[in-house]
């Protein structure tokens, strides 16, 4: 028995630049939003960007694009609607509101189905918006993306970090390749966290600070673009 | 339709088996599509076709449906995959992404959405037959 999805995966992909996995060991700590403010970010430098939402169980891309209305188009595979620009995929294109409860092999089997349909045109940078943690989606990633690249995100809570900090190490025993670790919601000065990503041997990107008008540009995207959050990405994820 | 990148992928993985297995020639490939996923055959059998003409001339590609089993993990309830009674966008989602079964169907008996799909899942190769 053999599942013909993987043998496609490397074409659906080939001509896409760079995939860049938004990554945490740690939930809550800021992974979609600066993968989606990073992925416009990309599309206004003038770059052919798509943005991947693999957080099936908690989707929030959409929310944060405000993406509504929009469905991908069947025609020899699913056409990724184009959003802001962005070239968008979202598993709840097919769950709607609806709550969707997945085991570990669902999640995987549902990551290959899309990996394996999904027809991308030829992107300068793919970003993709992890679930949290070094689990299912993590693990297929490294396993079915030839080039994938990590990019980590942390708080500065020694809570974050410290799983972050195994994230890293793990996968700098996979040979994987990570771009660094990016301080997200900072919200004091102290560099524990660069000197410790230093120790790591890993490129410390750049802290960015709590910023209280963020919630309210949820769902507006020149909104969430004048935000000093999105000025800050653009700061140290504009030329990656 | 979504059934061409369906077979794109089972001609690539042909090709693939066919490669590390030394054959010249493969004659049949066996292939099953489970219920869950409502692939249109004909769709399926003629994006096949059109695709074959890449080093697949005169296979036989011989397809099969199977029956969707599902299991409940909660109260062990099994049962096979019908759409009757789903709202069509709902069958049209699972047509995509199978998993999304769990966002919209319940076991019967208990109302869990924690069952597991024992078989008939989607599109796999059962087997491939060919001449070195
Ligand atoms: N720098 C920041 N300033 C203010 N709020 C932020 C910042 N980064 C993230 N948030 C907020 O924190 C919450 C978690 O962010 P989210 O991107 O959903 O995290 P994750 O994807 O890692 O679970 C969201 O409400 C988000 O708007
Ligand atoms: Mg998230
Ligand atoms: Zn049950």
């Amino acid at each position: 028995m053999v599942d013909p999805r993987k043998s496609i995966i490397d074409q659906r992909l080939g001509k896409i630049g760079r995939i860049i996995a938004v990554s945490s060991g740690k939930g809550g700590v800021g992974k979609s939003l600066v993968a989606t403010t990073f992925a416009l970010t990309l599309v206004q430098k003038g770059y052919n960007v798509g943005l991947f939402d693999l957080d099936f169980t908690s989707p929030s891309t959409h929310i944060i694009l405000g993406a509504e209305d929009v469905q991908p188009i069947e025609e020899k595979g699913i056409i990724p609607p184009v959003v802001h620009g962005l070239e968008y995929m979202s598993l709840v294109f097919y769950t709607k509101d609806h709550a969707t409860p997945l085991r570990g092999a669902d999640v995987s089997n549902a990551l290959i189905e899309l990996f394996a349909i999904t027809i991308w045109s030829n992107l300068d940078f793919l970003i993709i918006d992890m679930p949290p943690g070094i689990g299912d989606a993590m693990l297929d990633l490294i396993r079915l993306v030839a080039n994938i690249e990590f990019l980590i995100v942390t708080t500065s809570s020694r809570l974050a970090f410290e799983t972050v900090k195994k994230q890293a190490v793990l996968l700098q025993d996979l040979k994987v390749s990570t771009i660094g670790i990016l301080e997200n919601m900072k919200m004091d000065n102290n560099g524990c966290i660069q000197a410790q990503t230093g120790e790591l041997g890993l490129r410390f990107l750049g802290g960015i600070s709590f910023d209280p008008t963020v919630e309210e540009a949820i769902g507006d995207k020149s909104q969430l673009l004048g935000t000093a959050f999105a000025r800050k990405v653009a700061e140290i994820l504009g030329e990656p | 339709m979504h059934e061409w990148a369906l077979a794109e992928a089972v001609v690539a993985a042909a090709r693939q088996i066919a490669k590390k297995e030394g054959l010249k020639e493969v004659k049949e490939v066996v292939i099953k599509v489970g219920e869950l996923q409502q692939v249109e055959l004909e769709i399926f059998e003629f994006a096949l076709s059109k695709l074959e003409a890449q080093g697949f001339e005169g296979t036989e590609f011989n397809i099969s449906l199977a029956k969707t089993e599902l299991q409940c993990r909660v109260c062990e309830h099994k049962w096979l995959f019908d759409k009757t009674n789903l709202a069509e966008d709902t069958v049209e989602a699972i047509h995509f992404v199978p998993e999304v079964i769990h966002s919209y169907v319940r076991c019967a008996k208990c109302g869990s959405p924690d069952f597991k799909l024992l078989k008939g899942r989607g599109v796999w190769i059962e087997r491939l037959r060919g001449a070195k």
